[in-house]
C-alpha cells in the first residue's frame, strides 16, 4: 500500500503545479481572453490531478473522487465560454496585437441590419 | 404501444443511474436506505422523463465513446503543456484572435460537447456559437491561413461527434 499512497501524493503534486502555473497565466496574461485560456486549461488538469492524487492516497474515496471529476470536466469549460461570451457582448477589446476578430464582424452587420 | 415501452425504459434508466449515484456517494447500502432512495428516484424519474432524452446503447456510439475519452484526455495533457510552456517564458508569445468555423454536427447536444472540447484544446477557446457556426479564440495564429483556418482544429472532434451525437 506504500507505493499507492506514494504515487497519489506525486500525482497530486503534479496538479498542485498546474494550478500555480494556471494562476501564474492569469496574472502575466494581456486579455481578458487569453487569461481565460490560461484558467480553464490549467484548472481543469490541475483539480482533476489533485482529486485523483488524494482518491490513490485515500482509496475508500475514490468513487466520490471519480464523480467529482466527471462532473468538474464537464462543467469547468462550460463556465469559461460563458465567461469569456459575456465580455465579448459587453464590449471588452482583444489585445492590440491581435490579428483577426470574426465575431465583431458579424455583430457589426448584425446591427447595421438593425438600424 | 412502443412509446409506453419508452417512457418505461427511459423511467427504469434514470431510477437505477440515481439510485446508482446515490450508492457510490454515500457507500450506504442497507436495504431501508435503498428503498426510500428508489422510491424518491422513481417518483423524481416520472416527473421528468417526458423532457429527458433515453440514451442510445448502439455498439458503434459506446466503441466511439470509450475512444473519445482518452483521445480528449490527451488534448486536455497537451493544452496544459502547451500553456504551461508559454506562461513561463519571459515574453508570452502571443498572435491572437477570433475565427469563425462552420460545423457539420446537427444536434444542440453534439455541438455544446464540441464547443467544450474545443475550450480544453491547445490554445483555443470557442467564445461564441451561433446556429452552425462556431466563434473560437485561438491564442497563436501563426501558420493558420485565411480560407479554412479553423477547419483543422475541430475537424478531430468532428469525426468522432458525428457518430457519437450525429
Amino acid at each position: 500500500m506504500e507505493w499507492l499512497k506514494i504515487t497519489g501524493a506525486v500525482i497530486a503534486l503534479i496538479g498542485s503545479i498546474f494550478l500555480f502555473l494556471g494562476a501564474l497565466g492569469v496574472l502575466r496574461m494581456p486579455d481578458v481572453y487569453n487569461r481565460m485560456q490560461a484558467g480553464t486549461k490549467a484548472t481543469t488538469l490541475g483539480t482533476i490531478l489533485t482529486l485523483f492524487g488524494i482518491g490513490l492516497y485515500k482509496l475508500d474515496w475514490i468513487g466520490q473522487i471519480i464523480m467529482l471529476i466527471i462532473f468538474i470536466a464537464v462543467t469547468n469549460p462550460l463556465s469559461s465560454h460563458a465567461l469569456s461570451r459575456a465580455a465579448h457582448y459587453s464590449g471588452i477589446k482583444l489585445i492590440k496585437t491581435s490579428i483577426r476578430d470574426d465575431l465583431q464582424k458579424t455583430e457589426n452587420i448584425d446591427k447595421e441590419k438593425d438600424k | 404501444m412502443k412509446n409506453s415501452f419508452d417512457y418505461f425504459l427511459k423511467i427504469l434508466f434514470w431510477t437505477i443511474l440515481q439510485v446508482f449515484l446515490y450508492v457510490i456517494w454515500t457507500k450506504a447500502i442497507n436495504p431501508g436506505n435503498l428503498i426510500i432512495i428508489g422510491l424518491f428516484a422513481l417518483a423524481s424519474s416520472m416527473i421528468f422523463a417526458k423532457n429527458l432524452p433515453l440514451p442510445s446503447f448502439a455498439v458503434k456510439k459506446l466503441i466511439y465513446f470509450l475512444i473519445y475519452i482518452p483521445f480528449m484526455f490527451k488534448e486536455i495533457i497537451k493544452a496544459n503543456i502547451d500553456v504551461a510552456l508559454r506562461v513561463i517564458k519571459p515574453v508570452i508569445p502571443l498572435n491572437p484572435g477570433i475565427i469563425s468555423v462552420q460545423t457539420k454536427l446537427k444536434s444542440k447536444i453534439g455541438r455544446m460537447i464540441l464547443a467544450n472540447s474545443i475550450t480544453l484544446t491547445p490554445g483555443t477557446l470557442s467564445v461564441d456559437i451561433k446556429d452552425d457556426t462556431l466563434y473560437i479564440h485561438c491564442i497563436d495564429l501563426t501558420g493558420i491561413d485565411e480560407k479554412n483556418a479553423g477547419e483543422k482544429i475541430i475537424s478531430n472532434f468532428e469525426k468522432y461527434l458525428e457518430v457519437i451525437y450525429g
